[in-house]
């Protein structure tokens, strides 16, 4: 069977691509775009002028199967990518039990297979996730492991990180950091400063981060690893990343829509949806997210997909459970940036697309002749207003409520499969 | 503007969850009516103001003064006075915090005061309740209450709150106390300075629009009150401080860095006093100086005034 969008504009960011046009696909695969002779017998589906691009890759979910399947489970997870257009995501390993386990990581990559969207986890750093012994990373790999991180827990001792990144790069693989100082972050619930003084919560200092980051770059440099720091989300820190990456050190680095699109002031008044981990930053931070987004400092942008449910967020802030949900949100909070003219709208994609795709060595975020048909539809321009309530998913615990945003996902294919719109 | 009550419309009520936000005409008015009932309380107070309400207290942090002071302030108002002391570790759970609101709704207590560990509890359940909150203390946010008294406590003996010097010493970094009277003191129009080592200053400390200072001499000098905090035993565990005794070195309150203040001046501490850790006893009992007892009885004024004050509305309603 195959299918013909027509009446497409067609947004390749790896080639650069952005022009009106036909895309062919047959058995689930994407067999040519502006075909000269379609087949005649190809279901057409017209897409109106909306944008077709690659399906997105999200380097950064959190999961909660198994253990917590009444926040997520994997069908859950499943249906919320396909309705932020994401069709291929990486989920962290903090999950209970964590995965640890080759057997686990060949699980959740099996189960989540049948489902619409590609899961690659990630494996354990450590065993159990707890920063003391090494996990088992060549097995990991081999079952499947994209790469290694102890998921929302920073590898905490210096030596921990230095034997990962040596170890794991004999594996080809990277170490992802939470990058957060666990002393100076212990117990604090927003960002230090004025605003915490004024609602009386224990506040991190935004240095937490860059000590770490400046740490971990000297650990990659001694020991030819490579180190990827997610969800950065400080002008300090990604300052030393990209004085890194210019010394050719192995360093790379994602961020999440909450630490560009919003600053402490989301808080207000005990919102513990707000509350995430890193916390929401000052302004100033918030303006650097921007400009290393567009400066190529940052690679990826990722959701960062957190979900609790209500019992773990109706509670006072120092006590309700950092995170938000992301994977619906993703497209259009980033647009909200390119539609700001922070970003180009290429390089807006690229971040979502290929540049993830390459960090995680999967085939995904192309389009082109003989790539996997995973496919994103979106209008650039419709005007929405981002509602919890209208979220699907077990946990609707998201930082936008009530924001207004523009760009919807309409359509997402996996494989030449519809799985949403 | 259409606000022109007491304290902060959330939902149906009135509610006093912070200094925070009240301008110098509610705070004034608040105060001004604290005065009448000094003399209504030592009668034995009007009790009607408050007849067939039901005050409840509910503090989940162990208090003697202040839960007492409520109790007393809604007897002498004539209100019904239920006093709940929710223990043991199930209840400090937020989640029971959201379930125990939903009893008391539906038990249609009028006023609630609460007393919480965790900053923004008085704020969380002021949403859920038809009740009106008064804060009695919640995390290190805010003890609004306590600000009131020590500042009536001030203008009975100063005559006014406009240019004075308040020298606020102590662990200012987890002191609701702090923050109420800085935020009640600064709106008021006085000098306020905090006092206290760096470890236990808040971060953006100056933004509050107080001098900052770790040398307690500078912060004494010239003050006309002097307001001491009291320190955890925990905070030395946590290396804050490394000691006690250091730390009553330094700044603990004794009568050689009093001596740097104006010779009139306050001290004041909200209790209960740790001796010879930040006050000295010479000078927590010198009645020339301290009236640290006084504070306990404007206290019971404060409380009957922000009582009648929030439950106007449900008197012209009735």
């Amino acid at each position: 069977m195959s299918r013909l969008f027509v009446n497409a504009r067609l947004l390749d960011p790896a080639n650069g691509l952005d022009a009106p046009g036909t895309l062919l696909v047959e058995a689930g695969r994407i067999a040519a775009l502006n075909p000269a002779a379609p087949p005649a017998d190809a279901e057409r589906i017209d897409c109106a002028g909306a944008c077709l691009c690659p399906g997105l890759v999200d380097m950064r979910v959190g999961l909660r199967e198994p253990g917590e399947e009444h926040k997520e489970s994997l069908a859950t997870l499943a249906a919320c990518a396909a309705a932020g257009g994401v069709t291929t995501l990486a989920a962290l390993p903090d999950t209970d039990p964590p995965l640890d386990e080759p057997a686990l990581v060949e699980f959740v990559a099996r189960r989540a297979a049948s489902l619409g969207v590609t899961v690659i986890p990630y494996g354990a750093a450590t065993k159990r996730c707890e920063g003391r012994e090494l996990a088992e990373l060549g097995l990991l790999r081999e079952a499947g492991a994209a790469a290694f991180t102890d998921g929302r827990r920073a590898i905490a001792e210096a030596r921990t990180m230095r034997l990962a990144l040596s170890y794991a790069a004999t594996f080809g693989a990277f170490i992802i950091q939470h990058p957060e100082e666990p002393s100076l972050a212990s117990g604090g619930a927003v960002t230090e400063g004025f605003q915490a003084t004024m609602l009386g919560l224990p506040g991190i200092p935004a240095a937490a981060e860059a000590i770490m980051v400046a740490r971990d770059i000297r650990l990659a440099a001694l020991t030819g690893g490579h180190v990827h720091f997610g969800h950065v989300s400080t002008a300090e820190a990604l300052a030393l990343i990209r004085d890194a990456k210019a010394k050719g050190i192995r360093v790379t680095c994602d961020t999440a829509p909450p630490y560009f699109d919003l600053n402490e002031t989301a808080v207000g008044e005990w919102r513990t949806y707000a509350r995430l981990s890193p916390p929401l930053r000052a302004e100033a931070d918030r303006l650097a997210v921007l400009a290393a987004l567009a400066d190529g400092t940052i690679d990826a942008i990722a959701s960062d997909h957190q979900p609790q449910d209500t019992d773990a967020k109706r509670l006072p802030f120092a006590q309700a459970e950092p995170g938000g949900v992301g994977l619906e949100t993703l497209l259009a909070v980033t647009l909200n940036a390119v539609h700001a003219g922070h970003l180009p709208l290429l390089d807006a994609l690229a971040l979502l697309t290929h540049r993830p795709a390459r960090l995680l060595g999967v085939e995904a975020g192309r389009l082109a002749e003989g790539a996997p048909a995973d496919l994103c539809l979106f209008d650039l321009d419709r005007a929405w207003q981002i509602r919890a309530d209208d979220l699907c998913g077990n946990s609707r615990n998201t930082p936008f409520d009530g924001r207004p945003v523009q760009g919807k996902v309409l359509g997402t294919w996996k494989a030449g499969r519809r799985v949403f719109g | 503007m259409a606000d022109h009550g007491f304290g902060r419309q959330v939902g149906k009520r009135r509610h006093l969850l912070g200094i925070a936000g009240l301008d110098p005409g509610q705070i004034r008015a608040a105060l001004d009516l604290a005065e009448t009932y000094i003399s209504l309380n030592r009668q034995g107070g009007p009790r009607d103001v408050m007849r067939g309400r039901t005050l409840m207290n509910m503090f989940f942090e162990a208090s003697t003064r202040t839960r007492t002071s409520f109790e007393l302030a809604g007897k002498r108002l004539g209100a019904d006075v239920i006093n709940m002391s929710p223990s043991g570790s199930s209840v400090s759970k937020g989640e029971t915090l959201i379930d125990t609101a939903m009893t008391l709704n539906a038990m249609h207590v009028d006023v609630l005061v609460v007393r919480h560990d965790q900053s923004g509890a008085a704020a969380l359940l002021a949403q859920k309740l038809d009740a009106s909150v008064i804060n009695a203390g919640d995390g290190t946010h805010e003890h609004p209450t306590q600000a009131l008294l020590d500042a009536l406590t001030i203008r009975r003996h100063r005559g006014t709150l406009e240019d004075l010097t308040v020298a606020i010493c102590g662990d200012v970094l987890h002191s609701r106390v702090a923050r109420s009277n800085i935020h009640l003191l600064t709106t008021m129009g006085c000098t306020v300075r905090i006092c206290a080592p760096p470890t236990l200053l808040p971060a953006g400390a100056a933004q509050l629009g107080v001098e900052v200072h770790t040398d307690m001499r500078k912060a004494l000098a010239g003050a006309d009150v002097v307001m001491m905090l009291r320190l955890q035993k925990e905070r030395m565990s946590r290396s804050f401080v490394p000691s006690s005794r250091e730390y009553f070195r330094f700044y603990g309150l004794d009568a050689a860095k009093l001596a740097l203040a104006k010779p009139d001046a306050l001290v004041m501490h909200p209790g209960p006093m740790n001796r010879g850790v930040e006050i000295d006893s010479s000078v927590a009992d010198d009645l020339q100086h301290s009236v640290i007892q006084e504070q306990v009885e404007m206290g019971v004024a404060v409380r009957m005034a922000v009582l009648d004050l929030l439950t106007r509305d449900m008197r012209r309603n009735a």
